[in-house]
């Protein structure tokens, strides 16, 4: 089994519309959206959900206010600014509790937001004050697609460990390709380089950077290419939206294959590629165009070279 | 005044708009780059760049010497940054959060916190903008601390404009909260309107004001206006797709490079968005 991950270091150069198609093209895959807080895979295949699991992790500290002494330690220690006296609003002003006259007596607040979940506050409040919970951080899901098993999640609003969402994802991914005997384990990445991207690639056989003609796109790419160096993981490049600017997808290659990257495709700017996502169909699904033809070639060199 | 530009969904153009709202607001303003993953506005902006820091985090080192592997360090960290193994604990500093649990706890006061470098954050001066560009360094998962850092290296009671990172989790929340006001960028696709949804439902739990600019209007279909009519969420404007944007966008030429006339528009949304937050 083989898993290839669809990246871009930009965000918006169409990871999800040519994992999508890849779906479609792919024998015996099973496909995994490791973009967990802007997921949109599940828009192209339409999962049929068969499991639903809450995802817990993380640690969240909450002050008993009736228990709290307003001593002020917590505040001290706390690293990440979210312990304040008296309860704040995400502007950071205070709104004081009516309820308490003396100012000095008002207990401490933990803002949700910004609770790194350190658990420093808890270990050492005076008077054991602070209750430390296990967050629900989202829930991942086993599903069933035109093209094959899926393995997805939904990160909970303003949650946080979205690498670790992405490293269970993957985690149940390959398990469900392992049992199934699938040639392929298909995922589409999420943007950046930071935790969930690092998430996303550490240890998979290949990886697929599509980026655009730009000059953000070259940069971004660049960048990514150095965190797949950094794993030691072959990556693949591909321009999408080529003929917006010939010179710069020109440029744009001539790094990736000084960057040790391999060239792999073009893709032109096609706008049947909305009009089919509008459809919630992957283009390779939609029609015959440039776009579909292109991915097409793309996907039977990736089989070429990874087998 | 703070205004941040999110998006939800990346590649909706987010450091687009962030640069045209500070080119159209004609007097002394900041632009953060926050998106420290992938930052971009600079190639728009094009600063002369003044100075340039290191950031750094707090990461533990043991005293060998004085460490009797008792364990509590690693006990305490639920990040499991530090194993104890053999006579003395180990660091993991991938996984160190910098909250300083360990340092603290340890009995024999072996650990002491040394400065580990994550990125860095440059200042320029384009015109009237000042910018301000985190860089993460390649391999470094933690993103947070540095967008923490280039959002306090602006200058007290100027106005500050901050380009977040796309999504709706850790980063995109540490970059939005305290603004005053969002805009929310987004494009008429489904995966816009998926990607706008959650970015709403997020900055609506931090209790912020918010607005919508879709870009690329009309690429797609009416999905992402209704949508905006329905959940009675004002629209701030709407940039038609076309070539000649994508183009200048290409060689790193700005919105207002290439359709001057949308001058007027920005500047509109930033004094309203201004007298607003006066109120």
């Amino acid at each position: 089994m083989k898993e290839l991950v669809i990246i871009s270091g930009k965000g918006g150069t169409g990871k999800t519309s040519v994992t999508g198609s890849f779906a479609a093209l792919a024998k015996k895959a099973v496909l995994a959206d490791c973009d967990v807080d802007a997921a949109d895979l599940h828009l192209l295949l339409k999962p049929d959900i068969q499991e639903e699991h809450d995802f817990y992790s993380g640690f969240e500290a909450i002050i008993r206010t009736d228990d709290c002494t307003a001593c002020g330690l917590c505040e001290e220690l706390c690293r990440f600014d979210a312990i304040s006296q008296g309860r704040r609003n995400a502007c950071g002003t205070y709104r004081r509790r009516p309820a308490c006259s003396d100012p000095e007596k008002e207990p401490f607040y933990i803002d949700p937001f910004a609770c790194e979940g350190c658990g420093v506050c808890v270990q050492f409040c005076p008077a054991n004050a602070i209750d430390f919970p296990e967050a629900l951080c989202g829930k991942w899901f086993q599903s069933q697609t035109r093209h094959g098993h899926m393995v997805h999640a939904k990160l909970g609003i303003a949650a946080e460990n979205s690498g670790k969402l992405v490293a269970t994802v993957r985690d149940q991914a390959k398990k469900a390709a392992t049992a199934a005997d699938s040639d392929w384990l298909i995922i589409d990445g999420p943007p950046g380089t930071g935790c969930p991207v690092i998430a996303s690639i550490s240890g998979v056989d290949a990886v697929l950077v599509v980026t655009e003609p730009t000059l953000s796109g070259e940069h971004d790419l660049l960048r990514v290419l150095q965190l797949a160096n950094h794993f030691k993981i072959p990556a693949f490049i591909c321009v999408n939206k080529w003929d917006i600017n010939p010179e710069m997808t020109a440029r744009i290659e001539d790094a990736s294959g000084k960057a040790g990257a391999t060239v792999l495709g073009r893709i032109p700017y096609d706008a049947s590629i909305t009009q089919a996502q509008i459809q919630g169909l992957s283009i390779v699904e939609f029609n015959d165009g440039a776009a579909a033809t292109a991915i097409k070639t793309l996907w039977e060199s990736i089989c070429q070279k990874m087998k | 005044m703070k205004i941040a530009i999110a998006s939800g969904k990346g590649g909706t153009g987010k450091t687009t708009v962030s640069v045209a709202l500070a080119q159209a607001f004609g007097e002394p303003i900041c632009l953060i780059d926050s998106d420290v993953e992938e930052p971009n506005s600079a190639f728009f902006t094009k600063p002369e760049i003044e100075s340039t820091q290191d950031v750094t985090v707090p990461v533990p080192s043991i005293n060998r010497d004085a460490c009797t592997s008792c364990g509590e360090c690693s006990r305490v960290c639920v990040f499991n940054a530090i194993a104890v193994g053999g006579k003395t604990a180990l660091v993991f500093p991938e996984l160190c959060h910098s909250c300083g649990g360990c340092a603290r706890i340890c009995p024999e006061n072996a650990i002491t916190e040394q400065p580990e470098t994550i990125g860095h954050i440059s200042r320029g001066q384009a015109g009237h903008i000042t910018t301000f560009e985190g860089k993460l360094n390649i391999g470094c998962a933690m993103a947070p601390p540095l967008i923490r850092a280039v959002k306090k290296a602006a200058p007290q009671g100027m106005p500050v404009l901050i380009d977040a990172p796309p999504g709706t989790s850790c980063p995109m929340i540490t970059a939005v909260s305290g603004a005053d006001f969002v805009v929310l960028v987004t494009e008429p696709t489904p995966f816009g309107l998926n990607d706008l949804a959650l970015a709403v439902e997020t900055v609506r739990k931090l209790g912020l004001p918010f607005g919508v600019i879709v870009n690329r209007s009309d690429a797609g279909d009416d999905r992402v206006v209704r949508y905006c009519e329905t959940e009675k969420i004002r629209l701030l404007l709407q940039i038609p797709e076309s070539r000649k944007i994508a183009e200048a966008y290409s060689r790193g030429d700005s919105l207002l490079s290439a359709e001057p006339q949308l001058a007027d528009r920005f500047r509109t949304i930033i004094r309203t968005i201004q007298s607003e937050i006066a109120q």
